[in-house]
């Protein structure tokens, strides 16, 4: 039987997640050190969610998440310099430093943002693909969402019409199990989101999002679905953050227990490394090869970032409007 | 050119029609707009001629019916999301500020939002408080959102086909009081459009200047009418356009008549009133004669009762007083 996963996708795969792990450390330290301000969501331990759905994807569909970007916007291909520029406020980042860590957009990388309000990105995400079925470019909306952002009313008016409309679009639900310091258990009745698309006829699963390979898979079943035409699908992936809410949360609400647990049993990085060294017999030294480069990647965009000049205070009063006609 | 007579509602749809025609992008949705063709028949036909991938009859989901009208913007078309009226649209008000009018600047300039949010504006009659409120002011606040507000049918058509093809999102305010008005100013020329942001001065006078927008253009007509019988030459400004606001031209009406008085339905706190007063402030403080005086709505929910409403709304003779103690000639 042939493996899960090719070496190729499987080394793409580790270096992506990689990336966004130690993307995450270094902003974490920038943050630390003041040149990171504001609110900044770290996508520490979650990394195999996006990085497994976003290999199932092709290069005319959307992608839009909610304000914890970083990592969606590294497996969309962005660039980490211009994503960690962003960060610090700088002119070369992708929104010219006027939009930061919660509000980051890739035109060229098909990635609608980067959305601060909890939950705004789900219809958002159900417009983008009622412009694929209305293009008919045969793309599909991956719209991101939290176990918070699960509880809003608009996602639930965005499943009706997605469903009464069969739009192509595939709501992912990154339950890390803690809406800020509320966790599920306290916020939710039936915490099953994967089946609350039931009254809608939307399938839906639940998968453990901290294991790749399981992701890939559901997410190609989802991909299908929606890409065929049957209109949304939900998948829910049971995954965790090891950092708080944001720089600014000490997380108390949360043993320490819970998250080492995590971090020991479950870590998707490391799980996914074992597998390649024992299942795919990919060598240390070529993981060794891929933690250089994404070491080296990194630093490069916190050097960047450090150095790309603030924006010039003319900014100030542009791009509040567009000039002119579009058409 | 040649201009015909036809009510605002008829113009209207129109306007959509020939947009639509015109670029394939352009779509309408909304509660009631296709098999009903309309809440107030404002999109009458527009299923028959273009189907229903292109005339969406949405449920009643205002929240996320602007959200997704945004993501389909931000994917490449060109949405007309109707408001069956804008009442409605403080459900979805998040997605328009949040959403729609922010994400050009948040994103470095790269997104930007192609929308028109549309609907009917403000107070019609007898609908009570939670149907009559006017968000002129609301959204004009706004950076990142352009508000228009015609009165004429040639104008709701013109600055309807501008707002259509304006690459930014747009609060297009229309009044069902004049839905069923007729104007004999509308272009039947498909390419003809009007410049958002212009205001136009729709009589001339020397002694007074007065302010409005939509169905207050009429009534400040009337007054000025009214106001010529007593000896006094207002000129009254339709401001077609909330944000932005044409200045210059009030300036210029100003500079001439030294007195202003300004007229909206709305409530009076950080209206449009107050608005154009700073704004008289900051540019023609010299040439005023008299301090500028606001008509508005009364600082109240709209009240049902028949007699109350009327109370409660700017009339032609609240209007002629304000202008008269403007001119110091009560």
């Amino acid at each position: 039987m042939p493996n899960a996963i090719s070496h190729d996708e499987a080394l793409k795969a580790y270096h992506e997640m990689l990336l966004i792990r130690r993307f995450e450390e270094r902003a974490a330290q920038l943050y630390g050190m003041g040149l990171i301000a504001g609110f900044c969501h770290l996508y520490i331990g979650q990394e195999a969610v996006v990085v497994g759905i976003q290999s199932t994807l092709k290069p005319q569909d959307t992608v839009i998440t909610a304000y914890r970007d970083h990592g969606h916007m590294l497996a969309c291909g962005m660039d980490p310099k211009g994503v960690m520029a962003e960060l610090t406020g700088r002119s070369g980042g992708y929104s010219k430093g006027k939009g930061g860590s919660m509000h980051m957009f890739s035109r060229e990388k098909n990635f609608f943002g980067g959305h601060g309000i909890v939950g705004a990105q789900v219809p958002i995400g159900t417009g983008l693909a009622f412009a694929h079925k209305y293009k008919e470019d045969r793309g599909v909306c991956v719209a991101y969402m939290g176990d918070g952002a699960a509880n809003q009313g608009q996602v639930y008016e965005s499943y009706n019409m997605a469903s009464l409309w069969k739009l192509p679009v595939i709501y992912v639900i990154e339950n890390n199990h803690y809406g800020m310091g509320t966790s599920v258990k306290r916020s939710s009745a039936g915490p099953n989101y994967y089946g609350r698309g039931q009254g809608w006829d939307i399938p839906g699963e639940e998968i453990n999002g901290m294991d790749l390979l399981e992701v890939i898979k559901a997410a190609k079943r989802a991909v299908t679905h929606a890409r065929s035409g049957k209109g949304p699908y939900i998948l829910e992936l049971d995954t965790y953050r090891y950092r708080g809410h944001s720089m600014s949360d000490p997380a108390k609400y949360r043993s320490k227990e819970e998250v080492e647990g995590v971090k020991e049993n479950r870590d998707p990085i490391e799980h996914f490394k074992a597998y390649m060294l024992k299942t795919l017999k990919i060598s240390e030294d070529q993981i060794k090869t891929i933690e250089d480069e994404v070491k080296f990647v990194v630093a490069e965009a916190v050097e960047f970032s450090k150095t790309s000049p603030e924006p010039e205070p003319s900014e100030l009063y542009t791009d509040v409007l567009k000039e002119g006609e579009n058409l | 050119m040649t201009l015909i007579s036809m009510t605002v509602r008829e113009a209207l749809r129109d306007g959509m029609a020939e947009e639509m025609r015109r670029d394939e992008t352009v779509f309408l949705m909304g509660e009631e707009v296709a098999e009903y063709n309309g809440a107030y028949k404002v999109s009458q036909g527009l299923l028959d001629e273009f189907g229903a991938k292109r005339v969406v009859d949405t449920p009643i989901t205002e929240h996320a019916i602007a959200g997704l009208g945004v993501g389909t913007a931000f994917g490449g078309l060109r949405p007309i999301v109707e408001f069956m009226t804008f009442n409605f649209s403080m459900q979805a008000m998040d997605q328009i500020i949040n959403s729609a009018a922010k994400t050009l600047y948040m994103s470095g300039g790269q997104m930007g939002c192609p929308i028109v949010f549309r609907g009917p504006n403000g107070a019609a009659s007898r609908v009570g408080a939670q149907h009559s409120h006017c968000f002129a002011s609301l959204y004009a606040h706004c950076p990142g959102l352009k508000v228009i507000s015609p009165y004429s049918a040639g104008d709701a058509k013109s600055l309807l086909k501008a707002a259509i093809r304006d690459p930014n999102p747009i609060i297009f305010l229309e009044n069902e009081l004049l839905y069923g008005q007729h104007f004999d100013d509308v272009s039947q020329d498909p390419e003809h459009i009007l410049p958002i942001g212009k205001a136009l001065v729709r009589r001339e006078g020397k002694d007074v200047t007065l302010t409005a927008f939509s169905l207050m253009v009429g009534k400040a007509l009337q007054a000025a009418d009214v106001l010529a019988e007593q000896g006094i030459e207002a000129e009254v400004i339709d401001l077609r356009t909330i944000r932005p606001l044409d200045v210059e031209t009030i300036v210029q009406s100003v500079m001439k008549t030294n007195r202003i008085v300004s007229i909206e339905e709305s409530w009076p706190f950080a209206g449009i009133g107050s608005e154009i007063a700073a704004l008289m402030m900051e540019q023609a403080f010299d040439y005023l004669d008299s301090p500028l005086l606001r008509v508005t709505g009364a600082d109240v929910p709209m009240p049902y009762a028949a007699n109350l409403e009327h109370l409660a709304l700017p009339q032609v003779e609240t209007i002629v007083e304000a202008a008269k103690a403007a001119c110091y000639r009560l």
